[in-house]
């Protein structure tokens, strides 16, 4: 499935919900699933900063594709990550550059996160992104 | 007789919606609200005598120059400060701190120390430590115990005839420890060092009397007691602000001939280059009569009451941890706490959407949380117009939360 496609799912996934109650319950049993980071990249170098919660990302490669694997101290944070992880995790780096980003705005999670959770969800798609740059340019 | 409903119907802002939800407005530490009694002398200033001061012969001038005047001699009043020039108006606490720090630049010399307390916001070490890289002095912490009290016998160590200067908050932002000022102050001029306290978290609470205090700064911001953003105090003993050098433009200016003198010839105006924020110091002013008017008395009396009960009932809910003061006599009317294994900020967002403010974080006092090893608490801070039927509605929303994360 594309990037597109993801997306399109996720959105017509949190159409679903009628209040923020449903929506964060959702985003909770998302975070329960996401694909956690090894303890060993659990580094200082991995944090990423904007985020009020601690949040760790890793990238690897895998038959030409990105593999992201991620964790957070706070579990909505870890809602958010999966998403970013499920929509952008076994792409290509190229594919990952090109993509847009406004399903955040459609699914309401910058609308409904505090400012400080909302530039976290900044740093976290732009770390994702400088990821996909990393291996582009190692590729090419 | 204090009657919080009739209390809170002088602060528009308690009575809205918030997501749908009554407010209940649990973050008074980081600002508190606004009486329509200071929104009114704020519209007052503007729509009748908005000018700028000490400068115009003309009629508006000299009434905004009354006013802004009268506003410090209120603070000098409330303070008990033995001059009104003794008062600074700054742009808050966080200025007032630099302020000082800036002019001990010019009397610090290498190897001399200065004393901070292991419970102070940021704004309260940078400057610091800013200023120890520039003079080469040497910054030493009173450490804390697991309750968040000072540890007074190491303080003690701590001084020594190289102490040129201490600093420590009234009351923690972070805790609510109300710390042990008189005893640091008393200690501190045996050995000669001048010492600042930041009054930012106590002022909303009590009523500090300098000269009883006998210590040689003090500062606070005018937004945690009821008055606007972007104006605050310093109060300095008249030796000691004849002594720093003016702040603002900088020490060097002094020696050039376009230096104006009457700007900067005299105290208070030395420290208070440029057009102030007038409107500000005089809603700073009327702040301080709303909050005298309903009687220190009665606050502390209302805010003891929220503390004990909030304490007991935010125990009531399992896997709590409170930190700070067990003794609730020593403590402002916070509570800063965390659930086990939830993280702070998770709890904070969802109650959030229930209509309650609350601040979650490190507080800006990075060293405490990482004195506890903890990411951040959840800090609920009352008001005198809080009432124990918000702190229902708070408790019963952390529970909601918890369900939910657990």
């Amino acid at each position: 499935m594309n990037i597109q496609a993801i997306q399109e799912d996720i959105v017509d996934e949190f159409s679903m919900f009628d209040d923020w109650m449903q929506r964060y319950e959702y985003m909770i049993e998302l975070g329960k699933t996401l694909p956690l980071i090894d303890e060993k990249y659990k580094t200082e170098d991995n944090i990423i900063k904007g985020c009020q919660s601690k949040v760790w990302v890793h990238a690897e490669e895998n038959d030409g594709n990105i593999v992201f694997t991620a964790d957070s101290d706070a579990i909505l944070t870890k809602g958010i990550i999966a998403i970013l992880i499920r929509a952008f995790s076994n792409q290509s780096a190229k594919a990952i550059l090109e993509a847009n980003t406004d399903f955040i705005d459609e699914i309401g999670l910058k609308e409904h996160l505090s400012p400080t959770r909302a530039n976290g969800l900044v740093s976290m798609i732009k770390q994702i992104k400088m990821y996909a740059l990393g291996f582009n340019a190692k590729n090419n | 007789m204090f009657d919080v409903q009739k209390v809170r119907a002088d602060f528009p802002i308690l009575s809205q919606q918030v997501n749908g939800k009554p407010l209940v407005y649990f973050d008074n530490g980081a600002t508190s609200q606004t009486p329509q009694v200071v929104i009114d002398a704020i519209v007052d200033y503007y729509s009748r005598y908005n000018a700028n001061i000490h400068r115009g012969v003309h009629t508006l001038s000299q009434l905004a120059t009354d006013a802004y005047e009268e506003a410090r001699l209120k603070i000098q009043k409330h303070f008990n400060a033995k001059h009104s020039y003794e008062i600074i108006l700054t742009s808050g606490t966080t200025e007032s701190i630099n302020l000082v720090a800036n002019g001990f630049a010019s009397i610090l010399q290498k190897g001399d120390e200065i004393i901070v307390s292991a419970l102070e916001h940021h704004s309260n070490i940078v400057p610091w430590q800013m200023l120890c890289e520039h003079t080469g002095a040497i910054l030493k912490v009173i450490p804390m115990s697991l309750d968040g009290d000072l540890i007074m016998d190491e303080y003690d160590k701590l001084l020594s005839n190289k102490t040129k200067l201490v600093f420590c908050n009234h009351i923690s932002n972070a805790l609510g420890t109300l710390n042990p000022i008189e005893y640091i102050i008393k200690k501190a001029h045996e050995v000669g060092a001048a010492v600042l306290i930041d009054g930012a978290q106590a002022c909303p609470h009590l009523k500090p009397d300098v000269q009883a205090l006998d210590v040689d700064f003090y500062v606070t911001s005018a937004h945690k007691m009821c008055g606007p953003t972007g104006v605050g105090m310093l109060y300095g003993k008249e030796e000691w602000l004849r002594k720093l050098p003016p702040y603002k433009g900088g020490g060097e200016m002094i020696a050039t001939v376009t230096f104006e003198k009457t700007t900067y010839a005299d105290l208070p105006h030395k420290f208070e280059a440029g057009t102030p924020n007038i409107c500000g110091g005089i809603a700073f002013g009327a702040a301080i009569d709303y909050m005298n008017a309903i009687g220190f008395d009665n606050i502390a009396k209302q805010e003891q009451e929220l503390l004990e009960y909030g304490t007991k009932r935010i125990q009531e809910i399992e896997g709590v941890t409170i930190y700070g003061p067990k003794d609730l006599s020593k403590k402002a009317s916070v509570i800063s706490f965390n659930i086990d294994g939830i993280h702070p900020y998770d709890i904070g967002t969802i109650i959030d959407k229930l209509g309650i403010a609350v601040r979650t974080g490190h507080h800006c006092a990075q060293p405490i949380m990482d004195f506890f090893k903890i990411p951040g608490t959840i800090r609920a801070s009352f008001a005198f117009y809080n009432t124990k039927e918000e702190i229902d509605i708070f408790v019963e929303a952390v529970k909601k939360a918890k369900l939910m994360l657990s």
